[in-house]
């Protein structure tokens, strides 16, 4: 079972250190951490996806709140949050595949972003699973390097995740 | 006003009421040394290596339920602090940790004595600071010593580059704390309390388990209240000891591996345990799936976190065990006072039934025996304001047996992180917290020479501590451990070879040293000690084949507990 964590925490040296061991050393293992400035510059948002199949993610919430330089934290369910990964794609354009690399860009809403001879840049916003999906269709003219964001959260609605 | 860094941190000490420190000096601490050596306010005792500082300084905070501190310089002499602060984490004493760093510049470069304990330190402390700008220190040092003492109480490290010790800054007496993410509950929900007392008047079979939480918030009056109000049968962690006295006809002594057959009985059949400031550790369950089978429970605790990590919770309440117990007491008191009889008065018959099956005691045939040691310390100190400490192993478990606690914070001894070694430097925080106690360190073989350097320390400082050696030449409880479960192979725990003539150390250190080999010297020489007022090594020497019962065996639930000593099998191969 996955969880999307969303703290926000005091923008300190040696915070997201204390974060991420605190995950470790409790036994839970983190799938993705984002970290960045929030509308006030003394705080951070961090997301982290966690794996909390063997232990329950209240544990993980109690230890996180007992940690003195974070403010708040809360399990952002999918269905009341919007989530987003942003990843970048190297994939081999050969002149002969291009046109059919746009197209897979243009069906996802994608952008390119770096052209050279024999390669595209490809820039990609959405879900976990829309990500999934294109790199799937990329898959077949030749990733040669790519790089994720890992996933940020924000409640919907009028709910903010300080509430 | 203008000022060192270094003078700043002794002056926001002083502020923080800081009367003692135990410490050890370095090339990195010098500037700090010397501003604490003209402070009027503070004593720092030099120790002999910087692990006793530590220790010292937590079991200065157990004796006075003050913020105990301890020093050290950079590299070696941080991370010697290291079990001491992990002891303290463990059993949640609020300690300040100070230690000097390399110079700001030359952190990360492998520097002489370049440690990264805060670093090390990440996971066991509350919290850590390393000093980035020398005008924070006085806002550090009030944060550190407010976060080390309230909530769950435990250590907070504070590392210290030399340079900002060294450079001048402008002294800010009353700093304000900026701690937004630390909001420890006090209070506890007072619809919980009512569902508490609600689940209590219910029950049959009540038992209270109650830690170290109860002596940490000083809860001790109102825990024993709350006890003698409901006539509920009382058992304590070995941190709980003193909660409520272990003379106290409700009182069931410890429970757990090595705890009283009847608590561990009572806990094992009651229908309602009520956990106060107790986390359910595992040398108190045994096998948790087995412990407390019918119970449910209430648990009060400081901790958010510790409510359901191991037990489903019926009733949790968060908050102080002090202001929670009362409130219990409160509204329980009303509804017990209108009852015609005591809903549990067949419990307490069952309990005094396996009191008297099942009592704490041993078998002699005239020969020293170590319970017999700790009978007499306990009886030569019980009219007198004394302080227990203990080392870890054997004479840990027996001190916890037959030593009964009268009073909180007069039971002293290493719980969650068991350490080697705390007898000694525990003696000399609480005697120097406590200097008009009386204090007994039971010690053993093993753990007393880890640190017997430091009986430098007590002659230094005229501190008149009683280190009782219980001397059976063993690393004892692990060679029960072999005894019983590891087929009698002995692998490295005989101390014979090398052990010292702890008379002649005693000498050596200008310590008072007295040997007893027989019963009848037993209470003469703890009487000539005590008389003394010197620092005093009291070997007992003892048979090695003791072994520490009733115990849980490892992995077992507390009902197969085994009750006493296997008799030795006579004959054959």
């Amino acid at each position: 079972m996955r969880h999307t964590v969303s703290a926000l925490v005091e923008n300190k040296p040696g915070v997201l250190v204390r974060i991420a061991g605190l995950f470790a050393r409790r036994g839970f293992n983190i799938e993705s951490l984002a970290v960045g400035p929030t509308e006030k510059p003394s705080i951070s948002r961090m997301t982290i996806v966690v794996d909390v199949a063997d232990r329950p993610l209240e544990q993980v919430s109690k230890q996180l709140n007992k940690l003195i330089n974070v403010l708040k934290v809360s399990d952002l369910k999918a269905s009341e949050a919007v989530e987003r990964e942003l990843s970048l794609f190297k994939v081999s354009a050969k002149p002969e595949t291009r046109a059919e690399v746009v197209e897979i860009v243009d069906i996802f809403r994608a952008k390119i972003v770096d052209a050279s001879r024999d390669e595209l840049i490809i820039e990609a916003t959405g879900t976990e699973d829309k990500i999934a999906a294109i790199e799937n269709m990329l898959a077949p003219y030749g990733i040669r390097e790519m790089s994720r964001t890992g996933k940020i959260a924000l409640a919907r609605g009028g709910r903010k995740t300080e509430d | 006003m203008k000022m060192t860094g270094a003078k700043a941190l002794v002056k926001s000490l002083e502020n923080e009421g800081v009367k003692h420190i135990f410490g050890y000096p370095g090339g990195r601490l010098i500037s700090v040394h010397h501003e604490l050596h003209e402070s009027k306010k503070i004593q720092h005792l030099l120790m002999r290596h910087e692990q006793v500082a530590a220790h010292a300084a937590d079991a200065y905070a157990r004796a006075t339920g003050k913020v105990g501190v301890c020093m050290a310089t950079s590299g070696p002499g941080a991370t010697n602090l290291v079990t001491g602060i992990a002891n303290a984490y463990m059993d949640s004493i609020p300690m300040v940790a100070i230690t000097a760093q390399v110079g700001s510049m030359d952190i990360g470069t492998d520097a002489f004595q370049e440690a990264d304990i805060t670093g090390i330190t990440l996971p066991i402390v509350k919290h850590s600071y390393l000093v980035k700008d020398a005008t924070e220190i006085p806002r550090i040092v009030k944060e550190a010593f407010f976060i080390a003492s309230t909530g769950r109480p435990g250590p907070v490290l504070i590392d210290l580059p030399s340079d900002m010790s060294m450079s001048q800054i402008e002294y800010d007496p009353d700093p304000e704390m900026s701690l937004p993410g630390y909001k420890p509950t006090f209070k506890g929900n007072n619809r919980q309390v009512k569902a508490a007392a609600k689940m209590i008047l219910a029950s049959q079979r009540p038992v209270i388990y109650a830690g170290g939480g109860v002596i940490l918030s000083n809860a001790a009056p109102e825990l024993t209240k709350l006890a003698h109000v409901t006539r509920i049968p009382t058992t304590t962690t070995l941190m709980g000891k003193g909660a409520i006295p272990e003379d106290d006809e409700l009182s069931l002594g410890m429970l757990g591996m090595h705890g009283t057959a009847y608590a561990n009985h009572a806990i094992s059949n009651s229908d309602l345990i009520i956990a106060i400031g107790a986390r359910f550790d595992d040398r108190v369950t045994g096998k948790l799936s087995t412990f407390a089978p019918h119970a449910k429970y209430i648990h009060i605790d400081v901790d958010p976190a510790e409510i359901g990590k191991n037990v489903k919770v019926d009733v949790p309440i968060v908050g102080d065990a002090k202001q929670i117990v009362a409130a219990l007491v409160k509204e329980i008191k009303d509804d017990m006072a209108k009852l015609e009889k005591l809903p549990w008065a067949p419990w307490h018959d069952q309990i005094v039934a396996w009191k008297k099956k099942h009592p704490l005691t041993y078998k002699s045939e005239g020969e020293l025996l170590p319970q017999y040691v700790i009978e007499q310390i306990y009886e030569a100190t019980k009219n007198l304001d004394a302080v227990i400490t203990t080392g870890v192993g054997q004479h840990q478990m027996w001190a916890a047996q037959f030593v009964k606690t009268l009073k909180p914070r007069t039971f002293i001894s290493s719980g969650g992180l068991g350490t080697m070694g705390f007898g000694v430097p525990s003696a000399l925080g609480a005697q120097v917290g406590r200097p008009e106690a009386v204090v007994f360190d039971i010690d053993g073989d093993g753990s007393f020479q880890m640190v017997s350097q430091d009986m430098a320390t007590a002659t230094a400082y005229d501190l008149p501590i009683n280190i009782c050696i219980l001397n059976n030449q063993w690393l004892g409880m692990v060679r029960q451990w072999q005894e019983l479960f590891w087929d009698k192979r002995y692998a490295y725990t005989d101390l014979t070879p090398g052990m010292p003539d702890f008379m002649k150390l005693a000498e050596a250190y200008g310590a008072q040293g007295i040997r007893i080999t027989k019963p009848a010297e037993v209470m003469p020489a703890i009487k000539r000690a005590i008389k003394s007022k010197r620092p005093c090594i009291l070997e007992f020497v003892i048979t090695g084949e003791q072994g520490v019962f009733p115990m849980v065996p490892p992995g077992k639930g507390l009902q197969d507990m085994i009750y006493e000593q296997p008799e030795p099998q006579k004959g054959g191969s």
